[in-house]
């Protein structure tokens, strides 16, 4: 909770300005403390008290604080943030801010600015009267950045509100869950994020084409449950393959036998989009009959893929600079309400990187380790389903073809 | 004292001054010469004058020029600026006539007299609209005396001396001009203390000089003339309708030297 110290002082406990401060701050909803009180000796001797003011939001902190000054409370840690220049491109101060997923502010010339976007990870720059996060490789030599932690102030998440079911699920990540009611809570979420206007990622692993729930994901797409799609080469040509061979990775999808000469399908299929020169070209060209990427296509969902090391092709839509493919993502992030990572370990950590810690995170794997890396490494907002991606997306887009059509957002 | 050679509604700065409502110069300097004529007749009182100023029509009101506390004064640090040319006039004055000048630290704003009041033996001090607590704070250690800040609410009463007025070792006041903790501290200090009804208020029956046995005002009513009369004090009092219209009376007009 943001808090901040004040010192009331003179004679305020005959002229009961000490209470009239503290019931002022817990009518408006504060909390206070008082840390120390001294209590003048003689008639004549002032007292003083310090007081640690407490409120839900930083708004509300700011408001209490500026009434209670003009009832005599003056702030005490008041200080400006430290701004350094960058040593170098790439290269921030020692002694760098180094920001969490959570809604922070920076005080700058007596003046609290929030920053943007909120971003763990990053260090904080402060340019002409902004605080905005920065990542260490797109920080420029010579842009002022916040040092150490004075003149900084984080916003707790607030608790989220008891959702039932849900309330057990965050406790610990578990494989012994009843299923059927974890799937209809995470469609009740993604219904209630589409009904406020904000939009629904999917993090998306080949697994869910190999495994058979490619259709499913289509289905989804098409009916505008999912806004955004954050994948790599193998989603996306494993799906291509699909369309094109019946195949993933040369194994049939309706058989669940090896193809003849199923293992070029896989390079064929990455062939062929490479000469048609993109997924959305051969979509046009009819060359792309169905699957997830072709949904993406036509529905207008933006995607983004991001290359590794092990890719084949790529697909000529993968981005192989891992620092681009971070900042694409990152342009589509504003907005999103509720981020569901199915089968992927690498994509899902990347985007909980990213995420605000306002974002749900639905966190689908069949390996319970998944799920507490990411919670591991920050994003504490994630929620675990430990389960088979394909059986889970299969369960959701059917509860979810139950739903009156998808609210816009 | 100040004559109110340049007096006048200029600006509006409190809720009593309306431009379109000008005061009448020549009744207001009539009701001026005759309080200050009042003030004259009365024994062991010596009016000290100060040079009015072009521009400055509120130096008629000297009370907030600063606190006076034996052979120190303290200078107001005035909220708004149409008042603050005031102060260095006030400054030379006093160190002209042997005081020890004191000033607050820039940004406090403190309008002296106008809102630190003696009573009972005790200083108290008004804030809110013109002085900050803080202000309050720094003088009292400045004068190393207790003065007990009083929160003000109703606007119309912006300085402890319009809804504030000591009498002997009691006081008057008009209870809805502060909050309930200021009415709390007043009540217990002053339990024989005198409440003013609204309809005197306005007419700033708390804005008195008490002089030995006499209050000094611009209007009265019966009421409020009993009760006085019962502690022993009798009234006096002083048409001053053209101030009124500025927000101030007799008390505003003058400020007690020691």
């Amino acid at each position: 909770m943001p808090s901040e110290l004040v010192e009331l002082k003179g004679h305020i406990i005959d002229s009961l300005s000490l209470p009239r401060v503290l019931d002022a701050v817990l009518a408006q909803g504060g909390q206070f403390e008082i840390e120390e009180i001294i209590v003048g000796k003689t008639r004549d001797d002032q007292s003083c008290a310090r007081i640690r003011i407490q409120a839900a939001t930083a708004e509300k902190l700011e408001s209490i604080l500026g009434y209670i000054e003009k009832e005599g409370a003056n702030r005490l840690d008041h200080e400006n943030a430290r701004l350094e220049p960058a040593p170098k491109d790439g290269v921030f101060p020692d002694d760098f801010y180094c920001t969490t997923n959570l809604p922070t502010s920076v005080r700058v010339a007596g003046e609290w600015l929030p920053v943007e976007p909120i971003e763990m990870d990053c260090g904080i720059v402060v340019e002409n009267g902004r605080a905005q996060t920065v990542p260490m490789n797109r920080v420029l030599r010579g842009q002022m950045i916040v040092v150490e932690h004075e003149g900084v102030r984080v916003e707790p998440q607030q608790r989220r509100e008891s959702h039932g079911v849900f309330e057990f699920m965050i406790s610990t990540v578990s494989s012994e869950k009843p299923k059927a009611l974890m799937v209809t809570e995470v469609a009740r979420r993604i219904v209630e994020t589409k009904k406020q206007g904000r939009k629904v990622l999917l993090v998306g692993g080949p697994a869910i084409v190999h495994a058979g729930a490619g259709a499913a994901v289509e289905g989804m797409i098409r009916d505008g449950w999912i806004d955004v799609l954050f994948a790599g080469n193998a989603l996306a040509l494993h799906d291509i393959e699909s369309a094109l061979y019946g195949t993933a990775l040369g194994v049939s999808l309706e058989e669940g036998r090896p193809a003849p000469h199923g293992h070029e399908h896989h390079l064929r299929a990455v062939n062929t989009i490479r000469r048609v020169g993109s997924i959305a070209e051969a979509v046009r060209q009819g060359v792309l009959k169905r699957g997830i990427m072709r949904e993406c296509v036509l529905a207008g969902v933006p995607f983004v893929l991001a290359g590794s090391i092990r890719d084949d092709g790529p697909l000529p839509e993968v981005i192989t600079d891992v620092l681009e493919a971070q900042d694409a993502m990152r342009r589509q992030l504003p907005g999103i309400g509720l981020a569901l990572m199915v089968a992927t370990t690498l994509h899902s950590v990347a985007t909980g990187n990213l995420l605000p810690a306002s974002v749900e995170v639905v966190c689908v794997d069949i390996n319970a380790a998944v799920v507490t890396k990411l919670a591991d490494r920050g994003t504490h907002q994630a929620m675990g389903v430990v389960t088979d991606a394909a059986l889970f997306m299969r369960e959701l887009a059917d509860e979810l073809k139950e739903e009156k059509p998808c609210p816009a957002s | 004292m100040c004559q109110p050679v340049f007096y006048g509604i200029e600006y509006e700065i409190n809720p009593w001054m309306h431009r379109e409502h000008p005061a009448d110069h020549d009744l207001a300097e009539r009701q001026w010469n005759e309080l200050c004529q009042m003030f004259g007749s009365l024994p062991g009182v010596e009016i000290e004058l100060i040079e009015p100023q072009k521009g400055l029509p509120d130096m008629v009101f000297t009370a907030n020029a600063g606190l006076v506390r034996g052979d120190t004064f303290i200078s107001s640090r005035f909220r708004y600026p149409e008042r603050r040319g005031e102060s260095p006039h006030y400054e030379k004055w006093f160190a002209e006539h042997g005081y020890r000048v004191l000033r607050l630290p820039e940004g406090l704003e403190f309008e002296g007299a106008g809102d630190v009041l003696s009573a009972g033996g005790t200083w108290f001090g008004g804030y809110y609209f013109r002085s900050a607590p803080q202000a309050l704070s720094a003088v009292s250690e400045l004068l190393g005396e207790e003065i007990l800040p009083l929160r003000l609410v109703d606007e119309r009463f912006y300085h402890l001396d319009t809804c504030f007025c000591a009498v002997g070792d009691t006081a008057m006041y008009y209870p809805a001009a502060f909050d309930e903790y200021a009415l709390a501290v007043l009540r217990d200090r002053f339990p024989d203390g005198i409440e003013v009804a609204p309809e005197e208020a306005v007419q700033f029956a708390c804005n008195s000089v008490v002089i030995d046995d006499r209050v000094v005002m611009n209007a009265t009513s019966p009421k409020l003339r009993a009760a006085l009369s019962e502690r022993g004090y009798e009234c006096h009092p002083v048409g001053l309708s053209e101030f009124v219209k500025s927000g101030g009376s007799a008390k505003c007009l003058t400020l007690r030297l020691e």
